[in-house]
């Protein structure tokens, strides 16, 4: 409790205080730091961005009040630890990157000001920041008329690309579509039940999910699809529809703190997971913390990453995170999709031997991050990331228990011919 | 629309439906009751009451965890308990803000509106601050998961059973502490004529202190029963309040019996229209059909006969 207790609020001697104990066990198992003598700040700087000799500034902007805070927390905690990592193992090009934090609010015009605040007063190096496609949207403009560099670490709905972003979460192909063809494939699933929130994201998904079902798919069809405002808490309604259709396949991606009311519905109107199969794209460990576990125990999710995955990497990061953050906590999918902007930022600025914004966009492609929690990632030519899509399975302790991965990395394609 | 379903499921729907209207009702008459005391009766606009039943749910989580840790083997009773004290603690608090917030204002009721909404955000970065950003899961005691099996296609929760039991039970007895009791004949005496019900001798300032109490405890017991249905964070009131409101001021706001009926057909057209269009759609339609019938009749459905 006490640890989760003021993450709000971040008082700056505790952050301290845990930085320095989180960074020291971690440092030894992580990638070699770069040893190489800091080249002159001239050299490395010529758009006067905010590089000192011995410092680089980058900004993080989420939001740490309002609806989004929930979500966005775990993301501000990420990058935090990774910044704190890079620092302990040398830093960006032999400076310490000191982060400016800034709070969008939930609000999307909030989050376009101090965006502007970050790359004009600040002259921030890069960014991290953003969870809502909203929010995105809201600030992509200002970072392309500024020439600013933004890590985005949220899985979305595709249909993006740009110069000034690095999106480090999955786009909607590489979640949905190998979700579909697994769920096909290994439950024989023939009819599915689309239902998600009613905003942009579910929206778009549900629109390539039914392309991909009845397109693509031999001999399935969608037998409902529905959409609920955001909070919405009453699901009785669809809960007896999907009763009577019986679908093979219960395909939610609804957000937020009505999952918590979905599944609670779904278990007291005597749905089995066990036994009705349900593919979501939108719960990760963070969600089932107020689901509870049990309500949700034997759901299937699509996505990336989950805190159980076994490899070296997770068996690092995991501890670190707990250590920084406090034993309770739960790392989802974008908590560890925002790790990787730090990571991904250093080692491009590594690779362009420079921090200017032009030369790290075009250095980007085919950066590549081993440590990654996740595995393996690397940059593609579309500022998108190849990684593994995985399925895994809702325990009752709130974990995924991995139930396969793709076996080779999926290409990101932001674009999909014929979805859309 | 219908040609999907054979005689057998439509006959199941209507009564599946129904009872998913049925609870939709009574969760409703659970948020408005607290609400329709405090605006109904006082005038007073209290746009924290969602922040209200939060604290009774973050209560409830408070004393799940309590008795996991402690009495394991009690765990299946936690929740009578857990609802009472989230009665006492929503009124302590209610009675707090009366004091230090509300009497200040009761000359000018559209200010409590700006204050109490302040109240409301400094309460969510309080729930924020002590309890973290993240949503807190409320575990409940096996027995009230699950549903009762009726027919072969319907099936009842417990859960829903329980909060309709619930809802009954507090029902009857606001009625009887306004209707009946002397307490509540000098609550009514107050509002409708504050002077006079002093000069008769009723302390109207402890009269006033109970009754915003009472609203805020309703609204604690409801945020307990919530935990079985909904989520728990710091901005989680903030998703009834809408709905609160548009009960109370439907039913007219005066009046309990208004506010029953009121959450009763909101909550039945919405179920129905729920499963023949969607939602979304269900929302849509039901918040333009209200906007109506108020623009007829801006009293709301029923309307306390008072002389002015």
């Amino acid at each position: 409790m006490s640890e989760e207790q003021d993450r709000g609020l971040q008082s700056a001697f505790r952050r301290k205080l845990l930085m320095g104990m989180a960074a020291l066990p971690a440092m030894s198992l992580l990638p070699t730091p770069s040893l190489a003598q800091a080249p002159a700040t001239s050299a490395v700087n010529t758009t006067g961005l905010a590089v000192t000799d011995t410092e680089v500034t980058v900004g993080i902007l989420h939001s740490v009040t309002g609806t989004m805070a929930i979500s966005e927390t775990g993301s501000v905690e990420a990058e935090k630890l990774a910044i704190e990592q890079i620092n302990a193992a040398g830093g960006v090009l032999g400076r310490k990157i000191k982060f400016i934090q800034e709070d969008g609010a939930s609000d999307w015009p909030t989050f376009a000001e101090k965006a502007k605040k970050l790359l004009v007063n600040d002259k921030c190096a890069a960014v991290m920041g953003c969870w809502t496609s909203a929010s995105r949207k809201a600030v992509l403009p200002v970072f392309e008329q500024y020439n600013g560099m933004l890590y985005y670490p949220t899985f979305y709905e595709g249909l993006e690309q740009s110069k000034n972003v690095i999106y480090t979460g999955q786009e909607a192909t590489q979640q949905i579509i190998a979700g579909l063809d697994w769920v096909n494939k290994t439950k024989s699933a023939k009819s599915f039940y689309l239902l998600g929130s009613d905003y942009i994201w579910p929206r778009t998904s549900n629109k390539i999910a039914r392309k991909h079902i009845e397109g693509h798919l031999q001999g399935c069809k969608v037998v409902g699809e529905e959409y609920f405002p955001l909070g919405h808490t009453q699901f009785n309604s669809v809960i007896n529809k999907i009763k009577l259709t019986k679908p093979d396949v219960i395909y939610a991606i609804i957000v937020g703190g009505s999952n918590v009311a979905f599944y609670k519905q779904l278990k007291a109107a005597g749905i089995d997971l066990s036994k009705q199969t349900l593919l979501t794209i939108s719960v990760t460990e963070d969600e089932i913390d107020g689901i509870g576990g049990e309500n949700i125990a034997g759901a299937y999710a699509c996505m990336k990453y989950f805190q159980s995955l076994d490899n070296a990497n997770n068996k690092t990061f995991v501890p670190a995170f707990k250590k920084m953050w406090g034993e309770k906590t739960v790392i989802g999918d974008v908590t560890q999709a925002a790790y990787l902007g730090p990571w991904l930022w250093k080692l491009t600025v590594e690779k362009a031997g420079s921090f200017d914004i032009d030369k790290v966009a075009a250095a980007s492609p085919g950066v590549e991050f081993k440590g990654a929690p996740e595995g393996y990632v690397r940059i593609h030519e579309n500022h998108h990331l190849w990684s593994k899509t995985r399925v895994g399975r809702a325990r009752a302790d709130g974990q995924y228990e991995l139930i396969y991965e793709t076996a080779d990395l999926v290409e990101p394609d932001p674009f999909p011919k014929g979805y859309q | 629309m219908f040609g999907d379903y054979s005689l057998g499921d439509l006959s199941s729907i209507f009564v599946m439906q129904g009872f998913a209207g049925l609870i939709l009702f009574s969760v409703f008459v659970l948020m408005a009751l607290g609400l329709a005391i405090i605006f109904g009766q006082m005038g007073v606009i209290n746009m924290a009451h969602g922040e209200f039943m939060i604290l009774g749910a973050y209560v409830t989580w408070l004393t799940s965890s309590f008795f996991q840790a402690h009495f394991p083997a009690l765990f299946s009773g936690y929740f009578f308990v857990a609802m009472i004290l989230a009665f006492f603690a929503s009124g302590a608090l209610g009675m707090l803000v009366e004091w230090a917030l509300i009497r200040h204002l009761y000359k000018r009721p559209l200010d409590t509106l700006l204050a109490t909404w302040g109240l409301s955000l400094i309460l969510q970065q309080t729930y924020r601050s002590v309890f973290g950003a993240r949503e807190v899961g409320v575990e409940l005691p096996e027995w009230m998961m699950g549903s009762k099996q009726v027919t072969d296609t319907i099936e009842i929760p417990i859960n829903g059973i329980f909060v309709m039991c619930l809802t009954v039970l507090i029902t009857l007895a606001v009625a009887y502490i306004m209707y009946k009791s002397r307490w509540g004949q000098q609550v009514r005496a107050v509002m409708q004529n504050r002077v006079m019900a002093g000069a008769v001798g009723i302390n109207t300032d402890k009269v006033d202190r109970y009754t915003f109490a009472l609203g805020c405890g309703i609204a604690g017991i409801a945020g307990s029963a919530f935990t079985m249905i909904g989520s728990t964070g710091p901005t989680a009131g903030q998703l009834y309040i809408v709905d609160t409101f548009l009960v109370v001021v439907f039913g007219g706001a005066a009046s309990l019996l208004g506010t029953i009926a009121s959450a009763f057909t909101i909550s039945q057209a919405r179920s129905t229209l729920e499963f023949f269009t969607s939602g979304s759609m269900a929302q849509v339609i039901t918040l333009l059909a209200i906007v109506g019938i108020l623009m007829l009749r801006p009293q709301g459905l029923f309307a306390l006969k008072v002389r002015k």
